[in-house]
Order: C-alpha cells, then sequence, then structure tokens
C-alpha cells in the first residue's frame, strides 16, 4: 500500500515538475497532458485506497516513509497517515484538482502562461495531498506552506495586473498572522508533548491535560487551550475567518480555476480539516471550542452580508466561501466534526462548481466579470445555467441537495451545543441561511433574468462554452445534487470517522444529532418542514422580487432607504481600511521608528560607528608604540624573557 | 682532574671568549671570524658529548658553509662601520647588565641543584665503534622521515627565495625571453604587403565576395 | 666528570652573550643575524646535552632539523641584506622604519 500512497503524492509533483521546467519542450497540449495524467493516477490510486479503506477494511496506516532529520530529541519525519478521514480529503482533493486541470484547458486557452498554470495547479495538488496525508506536524506546516505558496503564486498568476500583485502579497501577509500563530502552536506542542507525530502526541494527550502554564504572573492558562488556540489562529489565516479573512475577496485576482480549486475546493478548507484531524486535542479545552464556535458564527452571517452587496460575479462566490467556512467553523467548535467534514466535502463539490460555472460565463463574456453588464444568459448558455443552479441550490440548502444534508446538519449540531456562545452561534447560522439563499439567488437571477446588460457587440457573440468547460460542469453537478444524500448516512452515522476524530460525552452535539436522525430519506421530507428551509426559500423569494419583479425599482430604493449600512458593507465592514490605516500604518511608523532610532541611530551612530571612533582612536594613540625599529622588539622580547626566567626562579617553588 | 674535564674547560672558554668577541669587535669580518671560532668549539663540545655526527655538521655545514655565505656577504657589501657602532659605548651598562641577570638567573636555574651529577649522572661511555651516525640516521629515515622531508623542502623553498631575492636584472644585459617567444604568432612578425600588380585581383576577389553577401 | 649542569650553563652563557650582544649592536643587522645564529647554537648546545644524559637519540635528531632551519633562516636572510643594501646603500637598523605606526 506504501506505493500506491506514494505514487498519489509523488505523480502530480512529478507532473508539475516536468510540466514547470520542460513547459517549453513539451508545448501547450503536452503540458496539460502530462498534468492530467498525473492527476489522474492521483485520483485513481485515492480512490482505489478509499475503497481499501473505507470497504475493504484496511486499518489505518501511520508510517514513515523518509526520515528527514534525526537529531537527539527528536526525529523529523515524513510519513503518511491514511484513515477514513484522509481517505475522502485525499478523493476530494484529487477528483476537484481533475476536474480543474479540464476544465483549465478551456479557460486558459488563450494565455501566455498555459504551461506555468498547469505546473502551478499540479504543484498544488502535491502540496494538498501532502497536507492531508501527513502523520506528523511538520509535514502538516510543510503542506500547509507549499499550499500558501502556491495559492500565492496563482492569485499573482497574471503578475503584470498590479491588482492582482496587491493582492496575492495580501494573501501572503495576512497567511502569514495566521501561520505564525500555527507555528507557535507547533513549537508549544513539540515543547509540551516532545513529539510532533500525531499518533504519539494523542497518547500524550492526558498528560497534558492537566498542565498549566502562566505566561504573565498570576494569570494561569491550560496548555491544551493555548496550543488549540494558537493552532486555531493558523486555521483562521488559512480557511480565511474573520479578522483574517480579508484575502480571500481580493484572491479572486486569480484566474476563475483557482478560484475554484484552492480558494473554494481545497485549501480553504485545510484549517478546518486540521482542526477535525486534532479533535483529541481541541476536545479537552471548552475555551477553545468556545473561540472557534464564536469566531465561525461571525464569519458565517456577517461575510455572508458582505456578499449582498458585490457586483463582482466571482466576489459573490467568494464571501459566499467565506460565510460556508464560518459554517464548518461553527461546526467544529460545537464538537460536531463530522458534519463540519461532510460541508466540507459538499461544499468542494457545489463551490467548485460554482465558480468553474461562473468561469464558464466569464469566458462566454470575454473575461467580464461584472454582474451589472451580464443578465438574461439561462437561454444562451443552458448547460451553465443549469449547472448553475444546481450549484445554486446545493449552496441555499435546497432539501435534497448536497448542502441540504450537511448545512441542516450542522444548524442541527449548534442548536444541540451547550458550550458559551452556542447560543449567539445558532442564530448566526439560522440568519446567515436566508442570507446566504438571498445573494445566491441575487447573482443568479442578475446573470441569467432579467434583460440582457451586455454591450451589443458581446451580446452577438455570446454561445455556450466548449465541452472541456461543460463536462467538468456536468461532472461536479451530479456529486453537488446527489452526494449528501448518498454519504450522510454513512458518513455521520455509520463511525466513518470513529478512527480519527474523538468527541468528549460532555460535548453532546453529535449525540443530540444522531438521536434525531432517522434516514436520509426522513430527513428530506422532514426538510420541508423545518424553518431553515423557509427561511433560506425566503431568501430566494426576497432576491426574486428584487431583482425579477422590479430590478429598476428595488434595489435603488432599498440602496436609498438603508444608504449607512449599505456603506457599511460596501467597506467590507472597515476591515481593510482598519489594516491599512492601524495595522498596516503602525507597522510602517514602527519600521520607520526602528529605522531612524534603532538602526540610524543605536546601531549605526552608537555600534558601527562608536566602534570605528573607539578603534580608531586607540590605533591612533598605540601606534606610537609601533616604534619601527627593529631593537625595540627586540628588547621587548628580551625583557619578557627576562621576566619570565625570574617568575620560574623566585616566584615558582 | 681528567682530561676529559680539561678537554671541556678549554673548549668551552675558547667558545665563550669568542662568542663575547664576537658580539663586541668592531669590524664585521672578524665577528664572523670569532663566530667561526666560536662554532669550531662548540662543535668540540659536541664531540666530548659523543656527538660525534652532530659535530662534524656543524663544521661542515655551519663553517663550511654558512658562515663563508656570511664572509662572502659581509665583504662584499661596502658597509661604512663607523655609524653602525654608534651608542656601542652609551648600551654597554644596559647590555652588560641584561648579560648578568641572563647569567645569574640561568645559573640559578640550570645550576648543579637541579642538573647536578646526583640528579642525572653521567652516561657511561658508548663502546668503542659504535656510531652515532647510525643512531641518527636509524631515527631520522623511521620515525623522522616525514620531517626530514618537509626540512628538504624548507631547504629548497630557501634556496628558491634567497635566488629570487638576490637575483637582479641589470640594464643594458640581452636576455633570452621564453615566454614571449613561445606566445609569439605569425601575425605578429609577418606583414602581407600589398604591391600594385595585385591589387586588380584582390578588387575582384572582394566584388565577388559581396556581391555573395548581397544574395544570402 | 662533567654534569649535565656545566653543559647547560655553557649553553646559558653563549645564549646570554647573544642577547646582550643584540644589546650592544643593535643598528648592525650583520652583527644581529650573527647574535641570532649564537642563540641557535646555545639552544642546540641544550638539545644535545639533554639527549647524551638521557641516552635519547630524538634530541640529537631534533638539532638536525634546527641546523637545516637555521641554515635556510641565514641563506634567506642574508639574501634580504644584499636587496637591502642594493636598495638603500645601508644595513643600518635606525633606517628601516617600514613598520613605523
Amino acid at each position: 500500500m506504501e506505493m500506491i500512497y506514494l505514487a498519489v503524492v509523488l505523480a502530480p509533483l512529478i507532473a508539475s515538475i516536468i510540466a514547470g521546467l520542460f513547459g517549453r519542450q513539451i508545448g501547450r497540449a503536452g503540458a496539460h497532458w502530462v498534468t492530467i495524467i498525473g492527476v489522474a493516477i492521483s485520483l485513481a490510486a485515492s480512490v482505489y485506497v478509499f475503497s481499501m479503506h473505507v470497504f475493504g477494511g484496511l486499518p489505518t496506516f501511520d508510517g514513515t516513509v523518509y526520515t528527514w532529520m534525526a537529531s537527539d530529541l527528536f526525529e523529523f519525519n515524513i510519513g503518511f497517515l491514511v484513515d477514513n478521514l484522509t481517505a475522502m480529503m485525499m478523493v476530494v482533493v484529487t477528483a476537484v484538482s481533475l476536474m480543474v486541470h479540464i476544465y483549465t484547458i478551456g479557460y486558459m486557452k488563450d494565455d501566455p502562461g498555459y504551461q506555468r498554470f498547469f505546473s502551478y495547479i499540479s504543484l498544488f495538488t502535491f502540496s494538498m495531498l501532502m497536507l492531508v496525508m501527513a502523520n506528523n506536524l511538520l509535514q502538516l506546516f510543510f503542506g500547509w506552506e507549499a499550499v500558501g505558496l502556491v495559492s500565492y503564486l496563482l492569485i499573482g498568476f497574471w503578475y503584470k495586473r498590479e491588482s492582482a500583485i496587491f493582492a496575492n502579497l495580501k494573501a501572503f501577509i495576512v497567511n502569514r498572522v495566521g501561520d505564525f500563530g500555527f507555528l507557535l502552536g507547533i513549537a508549544a506542542i513539540l515543547a509540551y508533548a516532545d513529539t510532533l507525530h500525531y499518533a504519539t502526541l494523542f497518547e500524550r494527550l492526558p498528560e497534558l491535560a492537566d498542565m498549566t502554564v502562566e505566561y504573565w504572573p498570576g494569570v494561569e492558562w491550560s496548555v491544551v487551550t493555548v496550543i488549540a488556540i494558537l493552532l486555531f489562529i493558523g486555521a483562521m489565516g488559512k480557511s480565511a475567518q474573520v479578522p483574517l479573512h480579508v484575502w480571500l475577496p481580493d484572491s479572486m485576482e486569480g484566474p476563475t480555476p483557482i478560484s475554484a480549486l484552492i480558494h473554494a475546493a481545497t485549501m480553504v478548507t485545510a484549517g478546518i480539516f486540521m482542526v477535525a484531524r486534532f479533535s483529541p486535542l481541541f476536545e479537552l479545552s471548552d475555551a477553545a471550542l468556545s473561540f472557534i464556535l464564536v469566531i465561525g458564527a461571525i464569519t458565517a452571517l456577517f461575510m455572508g452580508l458582505l456578499g449582498m452587496v458585490q457586483n463582482d460575479i466571482k466576489r459573490v462566490i467568494a464571501y459566499s466561501t467565506l460565510s460556508q467556512l464560518g459554517y464548518m467553523t461553527v461546526a467544529l467548535g460545537a464538537s460536531a466534526y463530522g458534519p463540519a467534514l461532510f460541508h466540507l466535502m459538499t461544499h468542494a463539490f457545489f463551490k467548485a462548481l460554482l465558480f468553474l460555472a461562473a468561469g464558464s460565463v466569464i469566458i462566454a463574456l470575454h473575461h467580464e466579470q461584472d454582474m451589472r453588464k451580464m443578465g438574461g444568459l439561462a437561454r444562451k448558455l443552458p448547460i451553465t445555467f443549469i449547472t448553475f443552479l444546481i450549484g445554486a441550490l446545493a449552496l441555499i440548502g435546497f432539501p435534497g441537495t448536497a448542502g441540504f444534508f450537511s448545512k441542516e446538519s450542522i444548524i442541527y449540531a449548534v442548536q444541540a451545543s451547550t458550550l458559551p456562545g452556542a447560543e449567539f452561534a445558532y442564530w448566526a447560522v439560522f440568519a446567515g441561511v436566508f442570507v446566504s439563499a438571498f445573494y445566491t439567488f441575487r447573482m443568479l437571477f442578475l446573470v441569467f433574468f432579467g434583460e440582457s446588460r451586455m454591450d451589443k457587440e458581446t451580446a452577438a457573440h455570446v454561445q455556450e462554452t466548449p465541452k472541456v468547460v461543460t463536462v467538468p460542469l456536468m461532472l461536479l453537478a451530479v456529486p453537488s445534487l446527489i452526494i449528501g444524500f448518498v454519504v450522510i448516512e454513512p458518513l455521520l452515522f455509520g463511525g466513518f470517522f470513529d478512527d480519527s476524530i474523538r468527541v468528549l460525552a460532555n460535548h453532546g452535539a453529535m449525540a443530540a444529532l444522531e438521536a434525531q436522525f432517522t434516514g436520509a430519506w426522513a430527513m428530506f421530507l422532514h426538510g420541508w418542514a423545518t424553518p431553515v428551509v423557509w427561511l433560506a426559500l425566503a431568501g430566494v423569494a426576497g432576491a426574486a422580487i428584487m431583482y425579477l419583479g422590479a430590478p429598476k425599482v428595488l434595489p435603488p430604493l432599498f440602496a436609498r432607504v438603508f444608504a449607512w449600512p449599505k456603506r457599511v458593507l460596501d467597506d467590507g465592514f472597515g476591515f481593510d481600511g482598519f489594516n491599512n490605516a492601524v495595522i498596516a500604518g503602525g507597522t510602517r511608523l514602527l519600521g520607520r521608528g526602528l529605522w531612524q532610532i534603532g538602526d540610524v541611530r543605536a546601531i549605526d551612530g552608537v555600534v558601527v560607528n562608536g566602534a570605528a571612533v573607539v578603534v580608531s582612536y586607540l590605533a591612533r594613540t598605540w601606534r606610537k608604540i609601533q616604534t619601527g625599529y627593529l631593537y625595540h622588539y627586540a628588547f621587548v622580547m628580551i625583557l619578557g624573557l627576562i621576566g619570565l626566567m625570574t617568575w620560574i626562579v623566585f616566584l615558582n617553588p | 682532574m681528567s682530561l676529559y674535564q680539561i678537554l671541556f674547560y678549554v673548549f668551552a672558554s675558547v667558545a665563550v671568549i669568542a662568542a663575547a668577541r664576537v658580539v663586541t669587535v668592531r669590524h664585521p669580518v672578524h665577528a664572523a671570524l670569532y663566530l667561526v671560532l666560536t662554532f669550531f668549539s662548540t662543535a668540540l663540545i659536541w664531540v666530548l658529548m659523543e656527538a660525534e655526527f652532530l659535530g662534524i655538521v656543524l663544521l661542515l655545514v655551519y663553517v663550511g658553509a654558512v658562515m663563508v655565505l656570511f664572509l662572502f656577504v659581509v665583504m662584499m657589501l661596502d658597509v661604512n662601520i663607523a655609524p653602525l657602532r654608534e651608542g656601542f659605548i652609551r648600551n654597554l651598562p644596559v647590555g652588560v647588565f641584561v648579560l648578568l641577570v641572563m647569567i645569574i638567573e640561568l645559573a640559578l636555574i640550570l645550576g648543579p641543584a637541579s642538573f647536578g651529577l646526583e640528579l642525572y649522572p653521567s652516561p657511561d661511555p658508548a663502546p668503542a665503534g659504535a656510531g652515532n651516525t647510525l643512531a641518527i640516521g636509524q631515527v631520522l629515515y623511521t620515525r623522522f622521515v616525514y620531517p626530514f622531508e618537509i626540512a628538504a623542502f624548507i631547504l629548497l623553498v630557501a634556496i628558491v627565495a634567497a635566488i629570487a631575492l638576490a637575483h637582479r636584472r641589470r640594464p643594458g644585459v640581452h636576455y633570452q625571453n621564453i615566454d614571449a617567444q613561445v606566445r609569439v604568432r605569425a601575425e605578429d612578425r609577418v606583414r602581407m604587403a600589398e604591391l600594385d600588380g595585385d591589387k586588380t585581383r584582390r578588387g575582384d576577389i572582394e566584388g565577388q565576395a559581396n556581391k555573395g553577401k548581397d544574395e544570402s | 666528570m662533567i654534569s649535565l649542569s656545566e653543559f647547560l650553563i655553557f649553553g646559558g652563557l653563549l645564549f646570554s652573550i647573544s642577547v646582550a650582544g643584540i644589546f650592544l649592536n643593535r643598528k648592525n643587522v650583520l652583527v644581529l643575524l650573527m647574535a641570532i645564529e649564537l642563540m641557535l647554537l646555545a639552544v642546540n648546545v641544550n638539545f644535545v646535552a639533554f639527549s647524551h644524559f638521557s641516552g635519547d637519540i630524538d634530541g640529537q635528531a631534533f638539532v638536525f632539523f634546527v641546523l637545516t632551519v637555521a641554515a635556510a633562516e641565514a641563506a634567506v636572510g642574508l639574501a634580504i641584506l644584499v636587496t637591502l643594501f642594493r636598495n638603500r646603500r645601508t644595513i643600518n637598523v635606525e633606517d628601516l622604519t617600514e613598520m613605523k605606526g
């Protein structure tokens, strides 16, 4: 099996190297073939691994493939931990990646950086697989940084656009903040548990549980809480939780396939995956779980609100991604790791679908992303429209679709949670349902219905996108529709994650959920009677009234009436402004201060020049000793000799 | 007093007096000659200590080679001695003081109390026919073979260095410059002269060459 | 018989004289070089004496190396002296103050 695990990881890496380093030799077609084959091998092997672990009863694999470094205290290994959780992530990552690879052929058709792009996305696939398959924190961190790097490269893929460079820098810097926390968390684990290996760490958790540290005199913190919150700060950066979410909307500067693959389906879920992977640790700290719950709830509701006022089609989906990541985080906070991962999976499919469908629209309109210049496309782009609709329904949790099952599970789990903050979280996710339904269908109606607002020339050329674009859409539409119905029972209640996830008895959300569950079909039927679904439908109706009923009258009216809230939303709650003014400005101020005082005065002035002045003074004084007369030197030597002899004769017994 | 002791004291006194003369005589040539005497007496003392090989080497190498070199140099250089003797009298008290202090201290350190016969009895004389040369050769070519090679190398370097330092190029003398001879090329030596009769033909050739260029 | 101490004192005398010589002839590089040769000789006397009294031939091997180095030093030193004289027309130490700080 080890060979297969290796194949999963290495196939995309090799493909990436070939496409990246020999892109000119193998040409455009060569580049996409080699990377698609690489990822296809990876997908096939992942599916095989999945089936062996889930259906074949293969036990959890936890082994080292390579020892990178062995020191006296620690060993740094590269190893794989493959259980059901990993297998599921592997399939999701490789499947979405393959779809995106195929789709890219169409989307990037005319781009000069074609080979580079394929090399990057294959490299991303490799990094993400390293991340999910890691069996120790070091490798996890490697994957974590590697996906961050590729994300940086891809957001700035069109490196001649200033906004793209700004966005990728922003993504990188904001992620650095999160990664700093993450790294501190890893260091804390190494310090207190003496290991980076997951399994060993989990074994030692009982010892850690009662430990406390005192950073400030008088304030005692539980070690586990400190570690958990630090790790979660890393997750906040990668999974774009408030307040480290600011990079994700801007990351839409990258090509759309990237938005689908990295900034919706896979990389941004790394944080969710990581928290789930460390469930035994997080379970020990109610404080950390509460923190996660509240952060997730804030993200889920308020980022959704921002989606309502965006005009760029990709930014709407980006905010929706933020909001959905918030849902997953809330679920983690409520100890409902299963539903979080379930939503991660369904979201990967339907959000990738939405992005790719949006990309299809963008291609059809010759890279126009502003929704105010779309409209009435349903008839011209039938396949895109239908798949987009499926994705939208899944996103709002329409009964029967994939999103319905996962979102519903999360909301019930939060309801059942008894942690501090759960009440707020419940109302936030509950209200979020309306919000997400509203912005999703606002987007749908603006793009596909109503009268066309395109300029005539574009309108005349609009036609359905080529097969390399539509086929991945159709392939993604299928799981977006049915996967929830199919897998909810085995995934959440069939002990699928029993090997990977541990939940303490006093966190009863999952138990409550399980008690309520009577089968997928029953849930589907019951769905029609829950307030959640009606709320979603209300959101759809609201959007319909505003943007289908009276698109000329109502939206401007609302904008006038709610001018102040709208401005707040347009500013994204002022996070960017705050960051620019306080954080960036403060950093600049600090930098200037350190430069002027620390560098120019203290280091250059006192240390460097001061040392030079002292040396030159001493040299000027002492050079007078150097007369240049040979006999003076000889005289000194002989004096020394006589002194030495005197010492031996008279002072040394 | 045995003959051995008498010889030692005679040689030692001669060596010490000669050494004192080395540093006090006015002319460097005399100093060099006194130094030869010192070396000679010391070599004899070494022979008394059954170090006949080193004694001979000292004579051959030092007296025979190094001191001759000294004499050469001293005589070759037209040194004005008078300024070099300046301050001799002025420095004499200091020199004598240093001399006395050192002698007293060395005598205290090296006196019979610490290196007397009781502590270091005189070794038995070597049997007749025993070769000190053989003994030195045996350690020199076995234990000390690497230092021996290095010493040889040091001598080689010293030869090269001495020649390089003292060698000089006299103006007005022709030398063979081998570098330049090897480096020379035909173009430097042979000049293609253009004669009137060739001109027309050359023009034709150039014209054809230009024509070919235009076509390509 | 002659004790080790007497040989050592003989070496010490030679050494002291050469040191005093450096003081007295502080201007004459030639005599300085000779004094240095004398010092090396004094050291060699000690080596030979110790070697003789301890019955260990290694000391004499060492003298051999010291002689080698001393010969090399004399050769190079004299070559420098010749060059110096050729360039400066003097061997007065007072004039050699290139190293003055």
